[in-house]
């Protein structure tokens, strides 16, 4: 019976291990994010550390090629001219692998950058070492940081930017805008998750 | 000032036959294929819930994303080699709805595709997403497998041995 007992216990633990490893990939709306050192498209490498002034980072995992990506561009831009000042800059990542993802290589993601204005940095994430740690999953995918008093960054917001990917005028719900506004007025954010339709990340087999 | 009237008669006419002749291989296109319906979720959501005696294989897809089209023909084999094997294989293109024609009608044509296309156009994403499946990201391609008895989600792409191995765990 003790024995049984005992197989019983085990069987459960590894069973919740199992599914919990399973479950667990990447950053969760609470945790402390690690710091990365990754190059932007001035050449320059990017630290969050360089962010110390900052109240936090609206962070967007984005690329050259996608169309989602490309329909939310100039709304990523509005997003850093409205939130810079009021010390949540944008930080854009692209995320995936240019050998299995024409036109999204570093050169690209220049000209893009140039094309279109951006006013934020646009990092390139070589060697994808950085996206799944948050656990991005498709581009384009937003992780709103804010910082704590240690000056330690925690995700408060995962997801989409709004509810409307085809038209920014139609959008009802601006999540990112609204996740933001409450961090600003020193509340935590009311939706802390969403999802959107997106392309995956292009990783090599 | 008569001549000018009828050039401009002529001109009128000219135009006029070159819309219709547009109008025209447009409607001969869209009638080849039949049955591209445009669906909001709740549309959609009764094809994702069939109680028959069939297997439903329903991949999300869109014209635009490579990887999806890369693994289409993995679909498109399955549809063919168990269609008198109780199991249907639905195409649900996420292409966007005013790229229809431009986009989507002719990569069907040009492809040959055998399978059921359906066009899920319904902006609110986060609502439906989950509805589809929790675990879902929102990352295409991404296929649902499911009867009556039992579902299953993936959000990744499939080779056709792969694929064939999911099948046969519903079906089997």
């Amino acid at each position: 019976m003790k024995t049984f007992k005992t197989l019983l216990i085990l069987s459960v633990f590894a069973i919740t291990s199992a599914f919990t490893v399973n479950s667990i990939k990447g950053y969760k709306v609470g945790d402390t994010v690690e710091d990365f050192s990754l190059k932007n498209i001035d050449g320059k490498k990017i630290s969050l550390k360089d962010y110390n002034k900052a109240k936090g980072i609206i962070l967007v995992f984005t690329c050259n090629h996608c169309p989602f990506s490309k329909m939310y561009e100039d709304r990523i831009i509005a997003l850093d001219k409205k939130y810079k000042n009021l010390g949540y800059p944008v930080v854009a990542i692209n995320p995936n692998d240019p050998a299995v993802s024409p036109g999204d290589d570093f050169e690209s993601m220049k000209e893009r950058a140039k094309t279109k204005g951006f006013t934020f940095p646009y990092l390139f994430d070589e060697g994808q070492k950085v996206y799944p740690k948050f656990g991005a999953t498709r581009t384009p995918h937003v992780f709103v940081l804010s910082k704590k008093e240690d000056n330690s960054m925690v995700v408060s917001y995962i997801g989409a930017i709004d509810n409307n990917s085809g038209n920014a005028n139609e959008a009802s719900e601006k999540y990112v805008e609204a996740a933001v506004d409450n961090l600003l007025a020193g509340k935590a954010p009311v939706t802390t998750e969403t999802k959107a339709i997106g392309c995956s990340i292009k990783v090599a087999k | 000032m008569r001549f000018k009237g009828l050039y401009l008669l002529v001109l009128v006419l000219l135009f006029s036959c070159k819309q219709n002749e547009k109008k025209e291989i447009r409607e001969a296109i869209s009638e080849k294929i039949e049955g591209i319906k445009v669906y909001n979720y709740s549309q959609l959501e009764p094809l994702l819930n069939k109680k028959d005696d069939k297997t439903y294989v329903v991949n999300f897809w869109a014209t635009w994303c490579k990887p999806c089209v890369d693994e289409l023909p993995v679909f498109e084999k399955i549809n063919t080699e168990f269609k008198d094997k109780n199991v249907e294989v639905l195409l649900v293109s996420l292409d966007f709805s005013n790229q229809i024609e431009d986009q989507l009608i002719p990569f069907i044509k040009d492809n040959k595709l055998q399978s059921k296309v359906v066009l899920l156009d319904d902006p609110d994403q986060n609502k439906w997403i989950n509805k589809i499946n929790e675990k879902w990201s929102g990352a295409i391609p991404a296929t649902l497998i499911y009867n009556k008895n039992k579902r299953a989600f993936y959000e990744q792409s499939f080779e056709y041995e792969s694929l064939l191995k999911e099948l046969n765990k519903l079906i089997n």
